[in-house]
């Protein structure tokens, strides 16, 4: 089907690729970008053409958000993977990088068939699956990397898991690095980790709970980038949350590995005193860390050491946040308050707008390989049109999301989405009525 | 007994952070009247009548169970006592599915005990009731450092100034954390003695002096408090082997005799004579008061009791003033 043109006046066009941050227009055509320009339509929309009024907000690239939790197949009564794709289009979200924690998990040619199919049949925005590196993520053998990418991966994690066998990671990395397959690893040594339901400190011996210290994470992520520099692989750091870690990436990068590192908004947004009397919508994976860390990984956001911001979207029902801390399940939603919780610290000064469009738009497109995450004349039309200083106080019971476990109700943020748009259609469209 | 005016006005008792020096000195007069009461041959009262206490135990428990019952039979309450043994929550049924099931039942009080930090927390939220904790996880057990504060003021006339060095597995003890809250609000000096694997991160920052040595630990102590050292921690896990923990961390009279000349020696039971306590000193009957800490036990629970059922609503026929 070819989509009707759609014209966008008024915008503040932001390229974070090419840095291009001016007012402008911009022209959809069969799906793809036809035109983009300052001065684009400022003085007449064109005639007989379905024309969008950015009112001046800032019109941006889709976002790729590159840790999403889908829940199907297995747990559908957590998430469909059509209702995180409403999801997603509400938070501006036009490519989601599913991890491959199903039930059974995605480590099979036939489970990305499935994946891409029923993304196809139920999605309104693009999914692409990474899948497992190892069978049933259970860190034993090898899955069939090279026909996985053949059907749709994107790339390589154990997901939620650590993969924390030495030798089966140098293997796969070798592996990968003979096809420049992106390998990933949730950075946490399990052993060191094992029992923990929160950062090990002050708060975790108050509430009597057993903590993560912040050297599982480094431990895993020095290993991991020890093992890349060995193989000559691209590996990626999935989410981290100490500033140590900021600081092993760092020197990293400066030794010419090819790495990068995700972090999730809540990692750089509260610190483990919001867990306050056992707050179990805020027990997280890696766990919530200190202040110390926030500015940490701000200030790596803020020189490209950390190059991606993922939600970490993981939907979780009643049932399993309704627990004691140590049996409550892990993770929040996340994709509905990406947007608007990365963009406090630029209001607040800390980072800026360009920089964290970066970090969610052509940096993953880049890492993963796809032609996504650009304003560009013959790009796919994926777009996100944002105000970016409407206050408004988020509210997880209007989350599309089936899920509703977030931490952040009530809380004030600026900046929000208005308008979606996938391949040149518009999936989300939140506008104010022009009545 | 006629009601006596207390300082208490929390609906539930979760821990005793958060408690004032005067509410806890309040429930410490309080129950120094219900010792004299359990002395007496009548130890019954209707200060609870009409009401109804569920006892609900998670975790095994043989003392705090059938102190908490007696304090509430003596109190006049109705007792009901629920473990896991058997039960549907073995079944499956979660927590939160039990409370509100139990509190369907119109109870005045619960008192619950839970191997997880922070679950009898998660309860008082979902039920009507006042709620006690009696032990969760590695959090807190208040009645527990209310019964020992109780016990060292009756023997040394006060909690202020002591030294008090509490030796053993200090990090997953609740017992360590609700007496350190406790008697660094009334004015206690405090001590931990154990090996650097038994103590929590960031210990010292709670206002209390860390040793490794428990000569140096118990050196001038007024009181020395023993914990219990499971035995699923022993062997390779947390210390080497039962035998090495004994040589540097059990108590006995030689190390013993670096405190006070009159020191006293405590313990919240069950004892594990050999692995942390030398059997003649626990059984010492000038120096240990192991025996009347069983004995305040069932004094400061009435008194918990007690100062709840005032805040209750409702005030059973014959107490409504």
């Amino acid at each position: 089907m070819i989509d009707r043109p759609i014209a966008f006046r008024n915008a503040r066009l932001i390229d974070p690729a090419s840095g291009l941050d001016k007012p402008g227009g911009l022209l959809t055509v069969d799906g793809r970008i036809a035109e983009l320009g300052p001065g684009l339509f400022a003085y007449a929309a064109p005639p007989g053409v379905e024309t969008v009024d950015c009112k001046g907000w800032v019109l941006a690239p889709g976002l790729v958000d590159m840790r999403v939790f889908l829940r199907e197949p297995g747990q559908e009564h957590k998430e469909t993977i059509k209702t995180a794709s409403l999801s997603a289009a509400a938070g501006g979200v036009t490519t989601m990088i599913a991890m491959p924690n199903t039930k059974p998990p995605i480590d099979d040619v036939s489970l990305v068939d499935f994946m891409e199919r029923r993304a196809r049949d139920t999605a309104s925005v693009r999914i692409h699956p990474m899948a497992a590196i190892t069978k049933g993520t259970q860190g034993k053998e090898l899955t069939e990397m090279g026909l996985l990418t053949e059907a749709g991966a994107v790339g390589f994690t154990d997901g939620e898991v650590a993969l924390a066998d030495a030798r089966l990671m140098r293997r796969a990395m070798s592996y990968a690095r003979t096809f420049d397959f992106l390998i990933s690893n949730h950075v946490e040594e399990p052993a060191l980790a094992a029992g923990g339901a929160m950062n090990s400190g002050a708060v975790s011996t108050r509430l009597g709970l057993s903590g993560i210290p912040a050297a599982a994470e480094v431990i895993m992520l020095e290993r991991d980038l020890r093992l890349a520099e060995l193989t000559g692989c691209r590996y990626h750091a999935a989410s981290i949350s100490t500033a140590e870690s900021v600081a092993v990436l760092r020197r990293g990068r400066e030794r010419g590995l090819k790495i990068s590192a995700a972090v999730a908004p809540y990692h750089f947004t509260l610190t483990e005193d919001a867990i306050g009397e056992y707050r179990t919508f805020c027990k997280v994976s890696p766990p919530l860390r200190t202040q110390v860390d926030i500015d940490a990984i701000l200030a790596g956001l803020a020189d490209g050491t950390i190059e991606i911001i993922a939600s970490c979207h993981a939907p979780q029902d009643q049932e399993g946040k309704r627990q004691t801390f140590a049996q409550a399940r892990i993770g929040m939603v996340g994709l509905e308050t990406l947007l608007a919780l990365t963009l406090a610290p630029v209001h607040d000064g800390k980072l800026d707008l360009v920089t964290v469009l970066r970090a969610m738009t052509c940096n993953p497109a880049r890492l993963l390989g796809l032609d996504r995450g650009r304003l560009r004349k013959g790009a796919p039309a994926d777009l996100c049109l944002f105000d970016p200083g409407l206050a408004w106080r988020i509210d997880p019971e209007r989350f599309r999301s089936k899920s509703k476990n977030s931490p952040f109700e009530d809380h004030p943020v600026k900046g929000k989405v208005m308008l979606t748009v996938v391949g040149g259609k518009i999936v989300y469209d939140e506008r104010p009525n022009e009545a | 007994m006629s009601a006596a005016p207390i300082v208490f006005s929390h609906r539930h008792l979760l821990g005793i952070e958060g408690l004032s020096g005067g509410e806890i000195a309040s429930i410490l007069d309080l129950a120094d009247r219900y010792v004299r009461q359990n002395r007496q041959i009548d130890k019954k009262q209707n200060t609870l009548r009409g009401r109804t206490l569920v006892l609900l135990f998670f975790e095994n428990s043989t003392r705090t169970r059938a102190s908490f019952e007696l304090a509430g039979k003596r109190l006049g309450a109705d007792c009901v006592v629920m473990t896991t043994e058997g039960s549907s929550i073995k079944k499956g049924e979660t927590l939160i599915d039990t409370a509100m099931t139990l509190n369907a039942m119109h109870p005045d009080v619960l008192v619950v005990r839970h191997q997880d930090s922070g679950a009898v927390n998660l309860l008082s939220q979902k039920v009507n009731c006042s709620v006690i904790n009696a032990g969760d996880g590695s959090h807190e057990h208040p009645t527990q450092a209310l019964l020992d504060a109780l016990t060292i003021r009756r023997r040394k006339g006060r909690l202020e100034g002591l030294t008090v060095a509490i030796c053993g597995d200090i990090l997953h003890s609740r017992v360590a954390r609700s007496n350190i809250h406790l008697l660094r609000t009334m004015g206690a000096k405090v001590r931990v003695v154990a090996p650097v694997t038994l103590l929590p991160g960031h210990i010292d920052k709670w206002g209390v002096e860390v040793h490794h040595d428990m000569k140096r630990g118990l050196a001038d102590a007024d009181i020395v408090m023993m914990l219990r050292l499971q035995l699923e921690r022993m062997n390779g896990a947390f210390v080497p082997s039962l035998r090495e923990y004994f040589h540097f961390y059990g108590l006995d009279y030689a190390k013993l005799g670096v405190a006070k000349p009159d020191a006293l020696i405590m313990h919240p039971g069950p004892m594990n004579r050999g692995v942390e306590i030398d059997p003649e000193v626990a059984d010492d009957i000038d120096r240990s008061l192991i025996r009347e800490q069983v004995e305040m036990g069932v004094a400061v629970r009435m008194a918990c009791l007690d100062a709840l059922a005032r805040h209750l609503p409702n005030l059973p026929a014959g107490m409504a003033k």
